[in-house]
């Protein structure tokens, strides 16, 4: 894991400092700037020091911590702020939504694929697959910004863009959140209800399962105590991957939404060539990715017992 | 007839597909009594596992269309409601399977598994009948059953599952037990021990016993009386002695003739020449005779029907019985 780590934080650093599309002393010393600033810049910040150097650096630095607090990320060179005070509360905004839209798309997702597959090539099945289909294929800028019309504009049932924390109005945060999470969810939600679908029907076919009802069990049990323990832990594994890929942002429910979360804030400090929160949001992003699969995989562990001990 | 556990009467399973319809079972007929052994024999595709999954109410395709009666104890199955037959099932028919690897769950405890079978059918606590499942266990002869029951099935043998499998099966000491080709999948060597197994746990419960195999050397040892199932249908029945130094049947001279024997001197093994019929499109007449030596003309237009032809020996096939004696001394017999 820390492995994994180490090389991403390599990869991102040379992508993003040795191979700059910009100059970041350039860009950091202001408009129309003199040779000898940009030379004190350069210094000031270790950029004249040989990669190696640079990179050891920037590995202390996050690992130690810097003058701002641990984990140090650094300094932007647009804002002039140190990016752990923006980073962090912004890492919140965006976990916020991930997780109630994550919550939101197994309420709705897993029961669809239970009994889309077990109503088989039936009006219900086909309905739930439909939707899927519509779930998964409606892009999210365009089904937020419907949404968006239809639940604040016209019903005002939704207080439409923006963040409000929850310690400062939880009616307010409520009321501003359900709509993103809804949107945001309903994508994942189809594309889990198609899983959980093909899982089912296959585990339901499975000669175990023959055997828990030649045993006389009720089709009640069968189903949902040994066919749905089969086809559900495969989706722990995806939704922890899922999981850990939201929390780096949601672009584009983010956008859509004014959510100030991670996704808007990437997007911004790489037009701006803000280098250094570039990188800080690609190994805050990579490290939640490696700790959900390294979670998933002792869940599974617990899950699964055939790949325990190993 | 009080004598009788089961009764089947022109059983008939078929499965629509968009080929045709499949006549998977074509109108069975048989009795079994209390305590019976009765080998169930025939290829692959022959009906045996359909017409014993049907008995159990295991169809689960909702296309399937079932017609016939089977009485179990005197009362009627297919008429039953799936709460009313599962539970029978368990309780009065057990079953165990064909590849123990696939049929225990992965993910419960080998005991968790049996003492389940257990509580859908009793009342008792559950760690009453996870003991009972210990107890079992033991029975069917797994070494340290305290330790092995808390195991799950991944960390058992191919042998070791199938037995786990009998102890699930029998630990309610079913009426019947119908096994469906049980060793199938598992080494000759631990073959005998499960067979020998079932018949040892047959004799202290009671129960009647179904083996369905393709095997007739199982059929040999481990039962009183056979069918001979070909396409859907029983077409040769008796008891063993019949079927072995008796038979009446083409088809089961073909059998006869294509398993080894370390008691005679055969130079090759015979093998029924062409391939099993599409259960969509049956040969009309009788469906074996593509593929029998002894065709008539009588054969190809007119479905023999089984018919008793001494003491409980019965088959279905046009020849006459003292033909059918004729050929199967000068040329089964001597050729085999």
């Amino acid at each position: 894991m820390m492995f994994v780590l180490l090389v991403i934080s390599l990869l991102t650093f040379v992508i993003f400092f040795v191979m700059p599309p910009t100059d970041p002393a350039v860009n950091f010393a202001g408009r129309a700037p003199k040779q000898e600033t940009i030379e004190a810049v350069r210094r000031h910040f270790g950029l004249d020091q040989p990669v190696p150097v640079q990179y050891g650096r920037f590995i202390k630095r996050f690992v130690l911590g810097d003058e701002w607090g641990w984990p140090g990320f650094g300094f932007s060179y647009t804002t002039k702020t140190p990016i752990r005070v923006s980073l962090l509360p912004r890492a919140w905004v965006t976990a916020q939504l991930a997780i109630g839209a994550s919550v939101i798309w197994l309420i709705v997702g897993i029961p669809i694929g239970i009994v889309s597959a077990l109503k088989r090539r039936t009006f219900v099945d086909r309905a739930a697959m439909g939707f899927a289909l519509f779930g998964v294929s409606a892009p999210v800028f365009w089904l937020g910004l419907i949404a968006l019309y239809i639940f604040w504009q016209k019903l005002g049932i939704s207080a439409g863009t923006g963040y409000v924390s929850f310690g400062d109005s939880p009616w307010q945060w409520i009321s501003h959140f359900w709509l993103p999470w809804v949107v945001l969810a309903l994508l994942y939600a189809a594309f889990y209800a198609r899983i959980v679908r093909g899982n089912m029907l296959e585990v339901m076919s499975e000669d175990y399962i023959r055997t828990a009802r030649a045993k006389g069990l009720r089709e009640r049990d069968v189903i949902f105590k040994h066919g749905l323990r089969s086809s559900l832990t495969p989706i722990v594994t995806l939704y922890g991957l899922d999981l850990g890929l939201l929390l780096g942002g949601a672009i584009v429910t983010e956008t859509v939404f004014n959510i100030p979360g991670l996704g808007p804030y990437t997007i911004a400090a790489v037009f701006r060539g803000d280098l250094p929160v570039v990188v800080a949001v690609t190994i805050f992003g990579a490290f939640a990715v490696v700790l959900f699969t390294l979670i998933v995989d002792v869940v599974y562990a617990y899950l699964d017992p055939r790949v325990r001990y190993t | 007839m009080s004598a009788s556990l089961l009764e089947v009467r022109d059983l008939k399973v078929h499965f629509p597909t968009p080929d045709g319809i499949v006549k998977a079972v074509d109108g069975v007929s048989f009795r079994l009594g209390r305590g019976e052994r009765l080998g169930v024999v025939g290829e692959s595709g022959s009906g045996k596992s359909v017409t014993f999954l049907t008995i159990m109410g295991l169809i689960t395709r909702p296309s399937a269309i079932i017609e016939g009666e089977v009485l179990f104890k005197g009362e009627s199955l297919l008429e039953r409601s799936q709460d009313e037959i599962r539970l029978i099932r368990g309780r009065g028919i057990a079953m165990i399977f064909q590849d123990p690897m696939s049929s225990l769950h992965p993910f419960f405890k080998v005991g968790s598994q049996i003492a389940e079978a257990i509580r859908v059918h009793e009342d008792v606590s559950r760690k009453a009948a996870f003991a009972r499942a210990v107890d079992m266990l033991r029975q069917v002869g797994i070494p340290r059953p305290d330790e092995r029951a808390r195991q799950y099935p991944h960390e058992y043998s191919g042998g070791m599952r199938q037995r786990a499998m009998i102890a699930m099966a029998l630990v309610l000491s079913p009426d019947l037990l119908i096994a469906d080709e049980p060793t199938t999948a598992l080494d000759v060597t631990v073959q005998a021990q499960i067979l020998d197994l079932i018949d040892r746990l047959r004799e202290e419960l009671g129960s009647a016993v179904v083996m369905i195999t393709h095997d007739l050397g199982v059929v040999a040892e481990h039962t009183d009386r056979v069918h001979v199932m070909y396409a859907g249908k029983i077409v040769e029945a008796g008891t063993r002695e019949d079927i072995y130094y008796r038979a009446h049947h083409p088809y089961t001279w073909g059998l006869l003739q294509s398993i080894s024997r370390v008691d005679e001197q055969r130079d090759r093994l015979r093998p029924i020449t062409g391939a099993p019929p599409s259960l969509i499109f049956v040969p009309p007449g009788c469906s074996f005779h593509p593929r029998c030596p002894y065709v008539m003309k009588e054969c190809r237009e007119v479905v023999p029907p089984l018919v008793v032809e001494e003491d409980v020996h019965s088959s279905a096939c046009h020849l006459s019985v003292a033909e059918k004696k004729r050929i199967f001394q000068t040329e089964v017999v001597t050729r085999s």
